[in-house]
């Protein structure tokens, strides 16, 4: 139990990093914070910049105008954002299941399908069989992820027109129940294979690799020596000791599992919060951009605690070594 | 006479091309009777772990079969296919590893791992597999078997562990057990009693053994026959007493006779006063941080230990894994840094020294280590190696490489060693080279620990002639620290023995191996395999 | 050395990429100078497909400019960010993590969590923000990537000298009398040169990636072509004009995939013990 108070306490403290660090990284964007946000506002009249400075503290001593932000973000206000005349906070929120959807089912493939191919590929190392997955991994650990997006859409939706190529959901279909449910996992398909063909082919490499560390340690030369089943040994002894590194890498991976979803989504119009990124990005709405970051930093240090609490449950040597 | 149960008939297994020799193991021949223990001697590369893995059917892909046969239950093992071979092993032909902390999974529990056994060959019920795995564990002596099978590996000791991976070796009643080093990585106390349980248990359930080692005390301790292998031949075998009180071959002879014996040579005792080194009221503690909420672990290391070197002195520090000595020789050197204590080296404390003076004042004691792979930077020549030091202390580049070539024909290697890598060189010589390191600041004492613990039994031999002939010719004192009580008795003028950070006994070597005192140091004594039956 | 080489070419994969990574470098270099004009110019009409008019043999954008400049002009950027960043990655990672592996204790402690924070914040999402309010230029490229690239190194260093530390060759040189700067910098970190090497020319791939998604989402620097910025360019005009966007994205593959191929054909060449056995 201490260990999750422990590591609860260690989250809350690079949040806190995370959330100063990104206080500085306003304060260095380009010219006068308030002149910025009036500007954004579409009015640059002396007495609204000063409403503002006064609203955001920005008259105040640096060391005020941070203990400001940082407990605005306590509070979950994460600022204002005049280009879309919505709170940061209501923005990212709204648009928050459709990236949790899109990153854990991506998540949920390429970790299914990158152990079962680098699994396979390690049981028949050597044979055309390892040759082909170990290329196909290659090719797609080195292809970037926004092309394999769009080629997906060129072959899949343009050329052979069998799934949707952008969007969460057809529009103004008016679909209900089980038939709107259908519709979104067809919006999502195309979008959730290219996100997890990346993570697939490092989860495939990782898995591969460590598998065959594994069978030349002594334990499973006891277990052949026991008359054990070679399934049995490539699952019980092998596969369970070769899937930790594997965990940790997926903790690892977190955060360019966030980053890819930008990139993903800006490609398949998903309205996710990747997608959002890349509107404040186009629309420099620099406040909206940070309160993103915030968020998505967030969620990758509640997944890396997940992936953490799981390897723990997995390896009861981590006790000791803690 | 009973019949054999296995039958080796002139095994012949091939290297890979561009080793060292063609065949691994080279037409041996020999037979496993029941209820004997067959010990399989030889030195590193002599092919002795190949027989064993054969027998199992184990050999690396790497390792080709060219010839022979091995008969058991009147067929020949080299000619079954897998299935065949993983119905025997478990059940007929079962086997324990050198180290008992990677032979087993560490994910497992101790209990399904030993259970497993039968579930590989489809015995019994699973609660009925547990009930056996208690039983079994309970027979191998391990304490409360309870709580012991629902453990992980890392939680037990290593004696513990090699004790789980008997009670999983014998839990099909095998006809035959291959027992490869299963003691070499273990303290001889253990040692000993894990040697007796494989003897116990192989009376008690009539099994052949095939043990293999490269330890002559171990050999005389359980063998009932002993066959000799060298570079993958038999060069010698018979029954055990034959073997080794009148070897014929001339390798036999020499292996035997570079075992240390256990009797002290007589020495000339040195004046007590003013000693070349003087540690007093020593201690260490480490202290591990568990996280922020738990406790801290502590160990000490050293407990207010006191003791004097004489000049001209070998002393020796004795002890098992865990004791203490090895953080005494890193104390000593200033490795690490004691919590408390002097260490007073002609007229200064040397344990008080910061900053530069601790550089300059390191000059006077110096080390050789244990590992001869791991002491000698892979990167930098041999000459280099030697002269690094001198040169750090001030001495002209030319100069210390110069007296580098000196110092190699000092410790018997060819001067021309200074343009060549440490990895042209075997164990025996780089160990050499370590010593030349060593001695090229002219120290006033030596630390050498577990200088030849990683050596062949005959090179051990010859690094230790040279170690005491030049701390004669040099004048120097020295520590030794080793877990071998017969190197100690062989080197040492006193032996200090440790345990758990502290020195039980000190004394000289005659007195000690007479009359030890403590009852660890008997413990101890008692524990040493016997040697060349004498 | 002769060895080393001999080794990594006898890697298939190895040998492929490092010939196809010297005609990028080709490119790069000498490209330029068959091309001398801006690949920004407007040289032809829009859209036109690849080999239909001599001299352009990708066609153009939709904006007229050659795809075939485009991508020649691409390859100096891409390689001169992948390499750029990763030496400042280096110039971060080493120094940090030979500190904390070779000091321990409270510096190792303290340079650790300043790791592992940077490694816990999405790295490309930092990357965008950084070059989002620094303003995109290749310098503000080159350094967000560096500073979100630096964490692995560091992280792999520390481990090597940690370990390195430990060795008794390393205790030898301390009990001889030697400063820690000389330990450091000659026994420790020539034997640490392996495996950063190695996981520098993966570096130097992932850099690429990052740069060309930088580009693609509008980031790139706004006075140098790049592939990135030609795949973010074309990708509205897709179903017209597939060829705007498939050269420079292969392009890309193909760099990154020649990269890796280096990279595992170096690890296996300078680590040979683990390479030979499968």
């Amino acid at each position: 139990m201490s260990f999750i108070v422990q590591r609860l306490v260690k989250m809350v403290v690079v949040l806190l990093a995370i959330v100063v660090l990104n206080f500085f990284l306003i304060r260095a964007a380009p010219g006068d914070p308030a002149l910025v946000m009036a500007g954004e506002a579409g009015a640059s009249d002396e007495i609204f910049v000063a409403q503002l400075r006064e609203r955001f503290g920005l008259d105040q001593p640096l060391p005020v105008q941070l203990a400001l932000y940082v407990k605005g973000i306590a509070t979950l206000d994460l600022g204002f954002s005049f280009r879309q005349q919505m709170p940061v906070a209501d923005l990212i929120f709204s648009r928050l299941p459709a990236t949790l959807l899109l990153t854990l089912s991506a998540f949920a493939i390429s970790l299914a399908l990158g152990v079962l191919f680098g699994s396979l590929a390690a049981r028949r190392a050597g044979s055309w069989s390892d040759t082909l997955i170990t290329v196909v991994a290659l090719v797609f650990y080195a292809t970037p992820l926004f092309w394999v997006a769009l080629m997906a859409v060129l072959v899949f939706s343009v050329t052979m027109g069998w799934l949707p190529a952008f969007g969460y959901e057809t529009v103004g279909a008016g679909l209900t129940g089980v038939a709107r449910l259908s519709d979104i996992a067809q919006h999502l398909v195309l979008p959730a294979t290219t996100l997890g063909l990346f993570f697939m082919a490092t989860y495939a490499r990782m898995t591969r690799a460590s598998m065959l560390q594994v069978s030349r340690l002594d334990f499973v030369k006891t277990a052949r020596a026991k008359g054990l089943g070679e399934g049995v040994i490539q699952r019980r002894h092998v596969l369970r000791n070769a899937l930790l590194p594997v965990v940790t890498l997926a903790g690892l991976q977190a955060g360019t599992l966030v980053g890819g979803a930008v990139l993903t989504e800006t490609v398949f119009a998903w309205p996710g919060i990747g997608r959002l990124m890349y509107e404040a990005l186009l629309q420099r709405d620099y406040n909206l951009l940070l309160g993103i970051f915030v968020v998505s930093s967030a969620m990758v240090l509640i997944f890396n605690l997940v992936t953490d609490l799981i390897y723990r449950l997995v390896d009861p040597r981590i006790e000791i070594k803690a | 006479m009973a019949e054999p149960v296995v039958s080796i008939r002139d095994l012949t297994l091939d290297l890979p091309l561009g080793g060292d020799r063609v065949h691994a193991v080279d037409g041996v021949s020999f037979d496993l009777m029941p209820g004997r223990i067959l010990c399989v001697v030889g030195e590193s590369g002599s092919g002795k772990s190949m027989c064993a893995h054969a027998l199992m059917g184990l050999l690396p892909s790497a390792i080709k079969v060219m010839g022979g046969e091995i008969r058991f239950d009147g067929r020949d093992l080299l000619k079954q296919d897998a299935a065949a071979w993983a119905d025997l092993r478990g059940r007929r032909i079962a086997m324990i590893f050198q180290e008992p902390m990677t032979a087993l999974n560490p994910l497992m529990r101790i209990g399904d791992q030993i259970a497993e056994m039968f579930e590989a060959h489809g015995l019994l019920t699973p609660a009925e597999r547990r009930a056996r795995a208690l039983a079994l564990a309970a027979e191998v002596g391990l304490p409360d078997p309870e709580r012991i099978i629902r453990a992980y590996p890392h939680q037990l000791s290593g004696g513990q562990r090699q004790r789980a991976m008997i009670a999983m070796a014998l839990a099909l009643e095998p006809a035959v057990l291959v027992a490869d080093e299963p003691t070499t990585a273990l303290d001889v106390t253990t040692q000993a009693q894990i040697l007796r349980l494989i003897a116990e248990l192989q009376v008690r359930r009539n099994m052949a053994v095939m043990f293999i080692t490269h330890d002559f005390g171990v050999v005389s301790r359980i063998a009932d026959e002993v066959v000799v292998l060298q570079h993958g031949r038999v060069v010698e075998q018979g029954a055990a007493d034959a073997v080794l009180t009148r070897p014929t071959h001339p390798y036999t002879q020499a292996l035997l006779a570079a075992v240390p014996s256990l009797e002290p040579p007589p020495r000339m005792p040195l004046p007590a006063e003013n000693p070349a080194v003087e540690v007093t009221g020593l201690s260490k503690t480490y202290v591990s941080s568990a996280g922020w909420f738990r406790p801290k672990r502590r160990v000490a290391a050293a407990r207010d230990v006191a003791f004097a070197i004489r000049r001209g002195e070998t002393l020796g520090l004795v002890g098992e894994s865990g004791s203490g000595k090895s953080s005494i020789a890193r104390l000593l050197v200033r490795l690490i840094e004691p919590d408390a204590g002097a260490i007073r080296v002609g007229g200064s404390d040397f344990a008080a020294c910061t900053g530069p003076a601790l550089r300059m004042a390191r000059q006077r004691i110096q080390m050789v280590f244990q590992d001869p792979f791991a002491s000698l930077n892979p990167r930098r020549k041999v000459g280099r190696i030697i002269a690094d030091g001198p040169v750090a202390h001030g001495v002209a580049p030319d100069a210390a490489l110069a007296r580098a070539r000196d110092l190699l024909q000092l410790v018997g290697l060819d001067a021309g060693a200074i343009d060549r890598f440490p990895h042209e060189f075997s164990g025996g010589q780089r160990q050499r080279i370590g010593i030349a390191r060593a001695l090229a600041l002219e120290p006033e004492v030596l630390v050498a620990d577990e200088p030849v613990s990683a050596l062949d039994v005959s090179v051990q031999a010859q690094v230790l002639r040279l170690l005491e002939d030049l701390k004669a010719r040099l004048g120097l004192s020295m520590l030794f620290i080793t877990h071998d009580l017969r190197v100690a008795a062989q080197i040492c003028d006193r032996i200090a023995v440790m345990r758990k950070g502290e020195i039980v006994e000190l004394k000289t070597a005659a007195e000690l191996f007479a009359r030890p005192e403590h009852p660890y140091t008997r413990e101890l004594l008692a524990a040493v395999p016997s040697g060349e039956a004498a | 050395m002769k060895t080393f080489w001999r080794n990594l070419l006898r890697n298939r994969g190895a040998a492929l990429g490092l010939v196809v990574l010297a005609v990028v470098l080709v490119v790069a270099i000498a490209g330029p100078m068959l091309f001398p004009n801006s690949p920004w110019r407007m040289v032809q009409r829009p859209f036109l497909p690849p080999m239909t008019v001599p001299g352009f043999l990708l066609g153009t954008d939709a904006l007229g400019r050659d795809v075939t400049a485009g991508l020649i002009h691409g390859a100096r950027v891409s390689l001169i960010v992948g390499l750029v960043s990763t030496l400042a990655a280096l110039a971060i990672g080493v120094p940090i993590g030979a500190m904390a592996g070779y000091f321990g204790g409270r510096a190792d402690d303290a340079l650790m969590r300043f790791t592992e924070f940077f490694q816990t914040i999405p790295s490309f999402a930092l990357a965008i923000v950084l070059v989002a309010i620094l303003q995109p230029s290749i310098y503000s490229i080159v350094g967000a990537i560096a500073i979100v690239s630096w964490p692995p190194v560091a992280r792999l260093v520390r481990g090597e000298v940690l370990s390195l530390r430990a060795q008794e060759y390393v205790q030898a040189a301390i009990v001889t009398g030697h400063g820690h700067g000389w330990i450091i910098w000659r026994e420790i970190l020539p034997n640490t040169l392996s495996p950063v090497i190695v996981l520098a020319s993966l570096m130097v791939a992932t850099a690429i990636l990052l740069e060309s998604s930088l580009s693609f989402l509008g980031l790139g620097d706004p006075n140098l072509m790049s592939w990135g910025y030609m795949v973010g360019a074309g990708r509205t005009v897709m179903r017209q004009a597939w060829w705007i966007t498939v050269f420079p994205g292969f392009a890309i593959l193909l760099t990154v995939l020649a990269l890796n191929l280096i990279g595992e054909g170096l690890n296996d060449a300078l680590n040979p013990r683990l390479a030979r056995e499968r």
